[in-house]
């Protein structure tokens, strides 16, 4: 068995045609991947995908996945998955069911990120010819991020029975890739550049750079073309990306800032709890996920979709709560609100350590905020486009509640003129309560959707504080639009400066900003305007 | 008539303070232990987790019969994060509450803020976490990582596993990073990587709009050389971080971040499927198997009362630390700083993590270095350790002021940072 | 003849009590610390010593708050700026002195500008070798940058809650700044290791008890130049602006000078405080400049009750020794007892622990304000009532 190993070893290291293991191998081959030597492991797992048996499939996906295991009492290689109780093992080759064990009665396979570089590449070969389109799509993928010479005869093949367009396309660049690294004529690498540059992008353009000094001149000529015309592209894209990247900041300041120009913004409470209204929205978030796991695993993906009115319930009739026991007797000493509040938030924050503890709690994303699509040489996460979108679907519900609702009249009412509104008949008292605990609520809302891109913790809510107060104040008190000019503008001024000051000087610098903006228009970008504005 | 007021108001307050203040000391039939780790404000998320470890390690040796006959006594103060506020806690610890020997502090700056204190008063501290070096005072010894304890076996790794030639030292910009990548930087150039090869990257404290920097970090490692990022990002600013990375597809096959600030406790918040095969170096992670690590997560839970909180490296540094205590009083016969001083050097004491852990004569440990990959469970996994223990090294011999400096508290050199001995 | 008006009405018979009472304690702290054997019960350990004079330069910030918060009606959440550049230059101060006693032996850089390898010192570095010019920034940096900023707000009519976001804005650029390694002031770090003050080891107890005499000294001459000013004519205008400012302004009075004239003064304050502060805590780094902090001084003041000054001063004292005490006592659940306070003073006692304790007899210096609140809030709650019933 080792002879054969080690002459099969010794075949591959001569080069010779990959072709020289057979399907008859393949349980054997299996059996020696358990080892802490990952160099040996690649070897075995390259003889693997040289059997070509699409049965390799399973065991080696199992392998990248982190699931396969051996057995300790004989060693023998399993794949395993959690079962209720233990691990239920299955035969590899084949994927029966063969027993239940418990959980220190088989031990994963270890593998490090060159075995997962390699891994890759087996399995795009192995499922080049797979009927599944998406799997042969993701196998040309694969094989475009690890190209290797020995892959070209198998992807032509490939392409040749390929009929979809598209992934024919990506298994002729995966093929380009590989030619690159291939001893072909100059000819075919010309060719496959052009074939590459004409694909664009990051990746490869990595692959032009990576052709080594001794390459024959017109190749590296063709390959300098190649790059050039690359880095005009990503050149524009970049500005493109900085602009969505502005927007995405931007939008997570709206969020979190939303709550604010209510409580603030229209009430004039000068809500030093914000923070950690938004804290306890993505608590909320958290305790929806904990539950969903615990009993219904299958909901996962609506965790979000729960998680947004319960987290606006939460954070609203906390809100509520603290209206009515301390903020009510504030109302005409705005700056003495501060004070108040500020204890409230250090109560809050302390209890919520209290309960949950001090450290980092997970919140997972669901499928559908995982990710990232590609637009040109622009990545664009799922998440932050959702909380693009989240964002404003918020704020627009909100000027229809405060523009078309009874309680939105009540609402704008009470705040120009309090002795007015009482004496047509409104109930200021509950109409503060319900203001603020709205304001509260979109503030839990708002938690939800930081919980998809930050800590969990119960600092969360100090970190956005203040951005928020800049929002308002540098939108305007008391108007949603300013907010939302105020926001983005921040946003991607932010983001136009970073690349040039640095993360820190930029804001720095957008800070500065503010003072003088303020300076310049004392009211925000947006002011109200009016007599009621002057007390 | 006011003025009358007044006087009793700051009569009344006065004598509430001193009241109060006396009702501090007390008298002393316990070894007092003082936990200074920060159970408010920022750091409240690494240090609180401290604090619980000390007060098992403590109750487990009172429930061994304490200590000289006598029971150990914990006394837990807060901090709040606040690095002017350590320094009177450390004072308010050692002279009101008469504490024998403290173990604290997590952040370099809390550190410094105590020193003088330690330093003035004659009395000892336990410092627990990985830090950037440069530093070897009489009256603290270091339980965490040294540089060359790291950060070094990291990057020769990456260089000869993932045969990397590009790297992005990204850190939060504060003391650590900064020396850790200086550090680097010159052991780098002197492994002959050209200048235009390595990307330094400093952002601040709780950075949490990572996008732009990711994106240059892809930029970056589209040079056609393979590229690794090192990253000395701090605590809070990982999660996004990370988030970030997943989500923009920056796989560890193709980009692989290898961190120094990373451990179990700031992965359990995150979901690690993304970031299966990034890497963290450390001296010890909860996966490795061995009894002794068996038998202290068994306990840990035990006492946490919850199964699923994790263990990590400075957990076990605190562990060494506390037990090589133990063992220079019970060898010294009294918990006086000099005599304790005197017996801790030697002190050995098994690692969680196999091997054996030596106090030495600079105040840094021996200790094996371990690399792990992230895997989808949060857990790390060894790929690659040293084969027996590395000396921690107090003063780097990359940074050129420091590498003429020696560190030994023993005779002749009596020194935390000398060229010559002092005898 | 104008200085002898004011330095009388500074020494009325609350600011003699004040004064008198201060000095006492001081006085009596140092000697049972220096006096007394280190086993007697009367005792005053060291601990104490640096604690209290930390907490007389906590008094003098809050006192420079309450001067503009009190008096002026400028809420300032970004005072704790002033207070750590007046820190910052003292700390600079104090790095020179170490010399070449840092750990690396260089005679001319700090640590660690050696460690960020600067071959030479930074220009604005120049200077800090010598106490005279160091004391002169203490004051003139905080002032400046006072005179500035409030130059630019006062003049275009930045008010109310506007003013103090930007207030905070503006400690946030600062921290922001000092984090940065590159700025030369020892990022997060900060300055710190300091050996000795004018050739005094920072060590010895006789500094310690001469800076705690310092910091009493500083008050007391703060908490006069308060008195002064707030009796004075000048005062008057300042508490007019306070009430109602367009009104002062349509009598005539440039408004934004008399706001701008306190502002800078206040700042300079501050300054001293955070210079005296920080050789008895023994580091200055940017964590001084967090909006939280600032906004605690404002706390304090209120807990001891806005407009009056000494009750600045005892809120500072009571809420720092709470904070000192409970970090101890109860490390785990402080913070319920320190927002607590805030929440039960704000509402139970508006004007604060003095106020409470003065009754609602007619108060001194500012407690007019009190009187309007608490008129405003009767006309509030008749108002809510009436809309409550129909």
């Amino acid at each position: 068995m080792i002879a054969r190993i080690l002459a099969l070893m010794i075949a591959l290291c001569c080069g010779l045609p990959a072709l020289a293991a057979d399907s008859a191998d393949l349980p054997g081959l299996i059996e020696q991947l358990p080892t802490r030597d990952y160099a040996a492991m690649e070897q075995t797992v390259n003889a693997i995908a040289a059997t070509g048996d699409p049965r390799a499939v399973r065991p080696l996906q199992a392998l990248s996945d982190g699931d396969l295991y051996y057995r300790k009492s004989d060693d023998k290689v399993v794949i395993a998955k959690k079962a209720d109780t233990g691990l239920d093992l299955f035969e590899p080759l084949t994927g029966e069911l063969l027993e239940n064990v418990g959980k220190r009665d088989a031990r994963r396979i270890g593998i490090n990120n060159n075995m997962r570089r390699a891994l890759r590449g087996a399995l795009g070969s192995l499922t080049l010819l797979s009927p599944d389109r998406d799997v042969r799509a993701a196998a040309a993928q694969a094989l475009f991020k690890s190209p290797d010479p020995g892959a070209v005869e198998a992807l032509g093949q490939a392409i040749g029975a390929e009929k979809d367009e598209a992934v024919r396309t990506a298994m002729e660049e995966a093929q380009a890739a590989s030619i690159l690294l291939s001893d072909a004529a100059d000819a075919v690498k010309i060719a496959a550049i052009r074939s590459l540059s004409e694909r664009g992008g990051r990746d490869a353009m990595s692959l032009l750079k990576a052709l080594p000094e001794s390459t024959p001149a017109p190749v590296l000529a063709a390959a300098t073309e190649g790059i050039d015309a690359i880095e005009a592209e990503l050149a524009l894209w970049a500005t493109a990306q900085n602009i969505y990247y502005g927007i995405s900041l931007g939008s997570v300041l709206l969020m979190a800032a939303i709550g604010l120009a209510i409580t603030f913004g229209v009430m004039g409470v000068i809500n030093m709890a914000h923070g950690e209204m938004v804290m306890l929205g993505a608590y909320t978030t958290y305790v929806v996920q904990e539950v969903i796991r615990q009993h219904a695993p299958g909901m996962f993906e609506f965790s979000l979709a729960i998680a947004v009115p319960l987290a606006f319930l939460v954070s609203g009739s906390i809100g509520v709560l603290i209206e009515r026991t301390v903020i009510r007797y504030l109302y005409g000493r705005a700056l003495e609100t501060l004070l108040a509040t500020w204890g409230v938030s250090l109560i809050i924050q302390q209890l919520v350590r209290t309960i949950f503890g001090p450290t980092n709690k997970e919140v997972g994303n669901p499928d559908f905020m995982s990710g990232a699509m590609e637009i040109g040489a622009m990545t664009l996460t799922y998440n932050r486009i959702w909380i693009i979108v989240f964002a404003l679907v918020v704020l627009a519900m909100l000027m229809l509640v405060l523009k078309r609702t009874p309680l939105g009249l009540q609402m704008r009412a009470v705040t120009q003129n309090r002795r007015m509104a009482g004496a047509m008949g409104i109930r200021t008292d509950r109409v503060d309560a319900l203001t603020f605990g709205l304001g509260s609520g979109i503030a839990g809302m708002a938690g939800v959707a930081l919980s998809q891109i930050d800590n969990v913790s119960p600092n969360l809510g100090q970190s956005y504080i203040i951005d928020s107060f800049m929002v308002v104040v540098f939108g305007g008190v008391g108007n949603l639009w300013g907010t939302l000019v105020g926001a983005f503008s921040l946003g991607i001024a932010n983001k136009f400066l970073e690349p040039y000051a640095g993360a820190v000087l930029g804001k720095i610098l957008v800070l500065v900003a503010i003072i003088l903006f303020i300076q310049w228009r004392p009211r925000g970008l947006f002011a109200l305007k009016g007599r009621a504005v002057e007390s | 008539m006011f003025g009358l007021r007044r006087v009793k108001t700051l009569a009344a307050t006065s004598a509430l303070a001193v009241g109060l203040m006396a009702g501090a000391a007390q008298a002393a039939d316990t070894i007092k232990v003082g936990i200074l780790h920060s159970l408010s404000g920022t750091m409240a998320i690494s240090e609180t987790t401290l604090k619980d470890v000390m007060l098992m390690l403590i109750d487990d040796q009172n429930k061994k019969g304490g200590l000289l006959g006598k029971q150990l006594e914990a006394v837990v103060v807060d901090p709040a994060s606040n690095w002017p506020l350590f320094a009177e806690k450390a004072r308010e610890l050692i002279e009101v509450n008469g504490t024998s020997v403290v173990f604290g502090c997590w952040t370099s700056v809390s550190r410094k803020s105590v020193l003088p204190v330690f330093e003035e008063l004659n009395s000892m501290l336990f410092y627990p976490v990985q830090y950037e070096g440069e530093e070897s005072s009489r009256n603290v010894f270091y339980t965490g990582a040294a540089p060359n304890q790291q950060a070094i076996p990291a990057v020769d790794y990456l260089m000869k596993t993932e045969k990397v030639e590009r790297w992005v030292l990204a850190g939060t910009d504060y003391v650590y990073p900064r020396t850790t990548n200086k550090i680097l930087e010159s052991y780098l150039k002197a492994k002959g990587v050209p200048a235009s090869d390595i990307m330094i990257n400093y952002t601040p404290f709780g950075h949490a709009d990572w996008q732009t920097i990711v994106a240059d970090i892809k930029k970056f490692g589209s040079a056609g050389k393979k590229t690794a990022v090192v990253s000395t990002i701090n605590g809070d600013a990982n999660v996004p971080f990370y988030k970030e990375l997943g989500n923009q597809g920056i796989k560890a096959e193709d980009i692989p971040v290898v961190a120094f600030s990373v451990g179990e406790e700031e992965l359990a918040g995150i979901d690690t499927g993304p970031l299966v095969g990034h890497l963290a170096a450390w001296n010890y992670f909860m996966s490795i198997d061995t009894p002794e690590n068996d038998a202290f997560i068994t306990k840990w839970h035990a006492f946490i009362g919850n199964e699923d909180r994790v263990t990590n490296d400075p957990m076990e540094a605190h562990y060494i630390g506390f037990k090589m205590w133990v063992q220079a009083v019970q060898q010294a016969g009294t918990t006086d700083v000099d005599a304790v001083r005197q017996a801790m050097y030697g002190q050995t004491v098994p690692n969680l993590t196999g091997g054996t852990a030596v106090m030495n004569t600079n105040h840094h440990l021996s200790k094996p270095v371990v690399i792990g990959e992230i895997q989808d469970d949060g857990q790390l996994q060894t790929v690659w350790s040293t084969d027996g223990v590395v000396v921690g090294d107090a003063w780097s011999d990359f940074i050129p002021e420091s590498a003429k400096l020696t560190a030994d508290w023993t005779y002749p050199w009596v020194c935390g940072g000398c060229e010559t001995p002092k005898f | 003849m104008i200085m002898q008006g004011l330095i009388f009405r500074a020494f009325d018979r609350g600011g003699m009590i004040f004064l008198g009472i201060l000095f006492g304690a001081i006085l009596l702290l140092a000697l049972s610390n220096l006096m007394l054997p280190p086993d007697h019960t009367l005792h005053a350990p060291t601990y104490m010593v640096s604690l209290i004079g930390k907490y007389l330069t906590y008094a003098l910030l809050a006192l420079s708050v309450d001067l503009i918060w009190g008096f002026c009606g400028i809420l300032s959440l970004g005072h704790g700026a002033f207070f750590a550049l007046g820190g910052y230059a003292m700390g600079m101060y104090l790095m020179r002195q170490i010399g070449d006693r840092g750990v690396y032996g260089n005679p001319d850089l700090p640590d660690f500008m050696v460690f960020l390898n600067y071959s030479e010192l930074p220009w604005y570095w120049y200077g800090f070798d010598m106490f005279w010019f160091a004391a002169l920034m203490i004051v003139f940096v905080p002032g400046l940058l006072a005179f500035i900023f409030g130059w630019f707000a006062f003049r275009s009519r930045v008010t109310g809650v506007y003013l103090s976001i930007i207030t905070q804005a503006m400690t946030y650029a600062l921290m922001l700044a000092f984090f940065r390694n590159n700025m030369g002031f020892g990022g997060n770090n900060g300055l710190t290791d300091f050996k000795d003050l004018l050739g005094f080891d920072l060590q010895d107890d006789g500094t310690r008890i001469g800076l705690l005499f310092a910091s009493a000294m500083a008050l007391a001459l703060g908490f006069l130049i308060c008195k002064a000013v707030t009796r004075s004519k000048y005062g008057k205008v300042i508490t007019a602006i306070r009430d109602a400012e367009s009104r002062t302004r349509f009598l005539g009075y440039r408004v934004d000078r008399y706001k701008l004239a306190v502002f800078t003064l206040s700042a300079c304050m501050a300054g001293v405080a955070g210079a005296l502060y920080v050789p008895q805590v023994g580091i200055i780094n940017p964590s001084e400049f967090t909006p939280a902090n600032s906004i605690e001084v404002v706390v304090w003041v209120a807990v001891g009750g806005r407009g009056t000054l000494y009750g600045a001063v005892i809120g500072a004292i009571l809420v720092n020794y709470a904070k000192t005490y409970l970090t101890g006592a109860l490390p785990e659940i402080w913070l319920f007892a320190l927002g607590g306070l805030f929440v039960f003073v704000t509402l139970f006692l508006p004007r604060g622990i003095v106020g409470a304790i003065n009754g609602s007899g007619e108060g001194s210096d500012g407690s007019g304000k009190g009187r309007q609140m608490l008129d405003r809030l009767r006309r509030w709650r008749s108002a809510r009532a009436v809309g409550g019933e129909s």
